[in-house]
């Protein structure tokens, strides 16, 4: 009986601290939403459903140059990161053993958490300096590229590593046994084996570089402002409703991008499974 | 032999070019930064600290501002806040991120994934927008504030002291932390869901099998068996948390300072890059601890999945 009511306490209990974090998680982006459709200059007071801060967002020269501007970095940044990452990731997984291992690791994982401050203004005076001695690169999209690229590459390595990790080995020994060469293995087996890590990985890195405000701002020159810069700037000043117009454009694209990708993915495991199911029993 | 050989090109390939675009973009641009924080000012522009003028070699090495940083009694304060308001976060993604990594961990598995997706569906919605959409919660009239009034709560936070005008939240180490709570929870919860979700499950029935309550299993088996995902959500929010720039300069106001704040200013509003770099020198080795912790951890965890 006890025991009864301490399990039915623990269930209710769970739930409750489960929903109250969800709706903590929550709480700011449906109110960015909801306000993004309200018809008053001040963006949390509620005055009326409206479409006009979308109307404006259109003619918005600023924010669409920046849109433009974030996206083909954010895809360059997407394409780069998953390409190093994949290398980095294979380099710890594969080789268990080589000179400067536990620097090249902790190289690796530090962009994670290092303060992006710290990253853009170092990447930054770098820059400056080889620019001094050799006349390039100019500060624009190829030094926010190389920024972003540093931490999609961290980012990356992380994701394609643990799927490596739980990767049977004996697929790719098999692979060898039967003659395939180094390169072989790779894109016919490794490679389709760990091509949904790599989507997400993908999709990762481009949202973190559409996102990024700091690591932009330090590597940005004049004629280059990225849509967070854009963003920030107007943020900074206070409650902007074109600001929440664009958050809601963001979100909705955001949420079908990963509602789709993870469908997919779901679905290609699955398939996957069945597959090697049936090769095992056969 | 010829076998050999293409496999340790691919392998010194595999290795080389991920190492070389760490050390040259990532590693080096420390020590230019090193470099940089002890020469002089020149104008707009920093000088170099090896000079080569009339045949004469010249190495100028100021510390002027180390000692500018160790004396005046504002970085001090702002290291000190940063290091505050950084552990009071992670403290709080702890204790509301370890309960609800252990209730999904413990969700049916088949819920599991539905669960997973959304704490990362925020993590993938621009952090900046999340950020600014506490500044519309946190301002007079916004939900938030609204309820948190109604509610009397504004007048604890005031004795708290955590707020300095009763009814006034914005601009406050109350809107402050709780932002940084807010962005940085997903990473306390993702990892501790992660180790949790892997636990035997086992351990806790002979626990209970040899007499001990619910709560004493939980203290003994569950949190020491968790310490790894514990270190590293702590790390993966305190590390980030003292740099912070983005929710101190958004949420934040005068009277919380913190060091990501004042390297910004240095740089972009004093043009001092010389100051700019030993801020950020000092702030790396405030990290480098944790940083260390944090290496060892993650680590050990890709050791362990193997």
């Amino acid at each position: 009986m006890m025991r009864g009511t301490s399990v039915s306490f623990n269930k209710w209990f769970g739930r409750s601290w489960l929903g109250l974090g969800y709706f903590f998680l929550y709480v700011p982006i449906v109110a960015l939403v909801i306000y993004s459709f309200n018809d008053s200059p001040i963006p949390n007071q509620w005055r009326g459903f409206t479409l006009k801060w979308y109307a404006a967002l259109a003619k918005d020269q600023e924010m669409l140059a920046g849109l433009w501007l974030s996206l083909k970095i954010a895809f360059m940044t997407a394409c780069g990161s998953v390409v190093l990452g994949t290398f980095a990731a294979f380099a710890l997984v594969k080789y268990k053993r080589f000179f400067g291992r536990t620097v090249f690791s902790g190289m690796v994982n530090a962009p994670l958490v290092m303060p992006e401050v710290v990253v853009g203004l170092s990447l930054l005076l770098m820059l400056v300096s080889v620019q001094r001695a050799l006349g390039f690169p100019e500060r624009g999209l190829f030094t926010i590229w190389l920024g972003h690229l540093l931490l999609g590459m961290a980012y990356a390595a992380v994701i394609i590593q643990s799927r490596l990790q739980d990767m049977n080995p004996q697929l790719e020994e098999a692979a060898m046994d039967l003659g395939a060469k180094p390169h072989q293995v790779f894109w016919l087996v490794t490679l389709p084996l760990i091509a949904q890590s790599l989507l997400s990985a993908w999709l990762l890195t481009f949202t973190i570089s559409l996102d990024d405000v700091v690591l932009s701002a330090f590597l940005s020159g004049p004629g280059s402002t990225t849509m967070p810069l854009v963003i920030f700037s107007r943020a900074r000043l206070g409650l902007n409703p074109s600001v929440n117009a664009v958050a809601t454009l963001i979100i909705v694209v955001v949420a079908i991008g990963v509602v789709l990708a993870s469908y997919g993915i779901a679905r290609t495991e699955r398939k996957r499974q069945r597959e090697m199911a049936d090769a095992t029993r056969h | 032999m010829n076998a050999l050989k293409p496999l340790f090109t691919g392998r010194a390939f595999v290795i080389a070019v991920p190492l070389v675009f760490l050390l040259l973009f990532f590693l080096f641009p420390f020590f230019i930064v090193g470099k940089i924080s002890v020469s002089e000012m020149d104008n707009v522009v920093f000088k170099d600290v090896l000079t080569y003028t009339d045949g004469v070699l010249s190495l100028a090495l100021r510390f002027n501002n180390y000692i500018f940083i160790t004396e005046d009694a504002l970085y001090f304060k702002t290291y000190l806040a940063s290091v505050k308001y950084a552990a009071a976060t992670t403290v709080l993604c702890l204790l509301i991120g370890y309960p609800f990594a252990y209730f999904m961990a413990r969700a049916k598995p088949t819920q599991q994934p539905a669960l997973l997706m959304l704490v990362m569906l925020p993590f993938w919605t621009s952090f900046l927008l999340r950020v600014y959409a506490w500044r519309g919660l946190l301002t007079e009239g916004g939900w938030v504030a609204d309820t948190l009034i109604a509610l009397g709560l504004d007048q604890l936070l005031y004795s708290l002291g955590l707020i300095s005008t009763p009814g006034k939240l914005m601009h406050t180490p109350f809107s402050l932390v709780l932002g940084m709570t807010y962005s940085y929870l997903p990473f306390m919860i993702l990892p501790l869901f992660g180790n949790l979700a892997k636990m035997d499950l086992r351990l806790l029935e002979a626990a209970a099998d040899l007499g001990a309550t619910p709560w004493t299993a939980f203290w003994k088996i569950t949190v020491p068996l968790s310490k790894a995902g514990i270190i590293a959500g702590s790390m993966l929010v305190f590390i980030p948390c003292v740099g912070e720039f983005v929710i101190p300069e958004l949420l934040g106001g005068p009277e919380t300072l913190m060091i990501g704040r004042v390297l910004w200013d240095e740089f972009f509003s004093n043009n001092d890059w010389p100051m700019a770099s030993s801020v950020a020198v000092v702030m790396v080795l405030l990290i480098i601890v944790p940083l260390a912790i944090f290496n060892k951890y993650q680590a050990e965890a890709q050791e362990r999945a193997r």
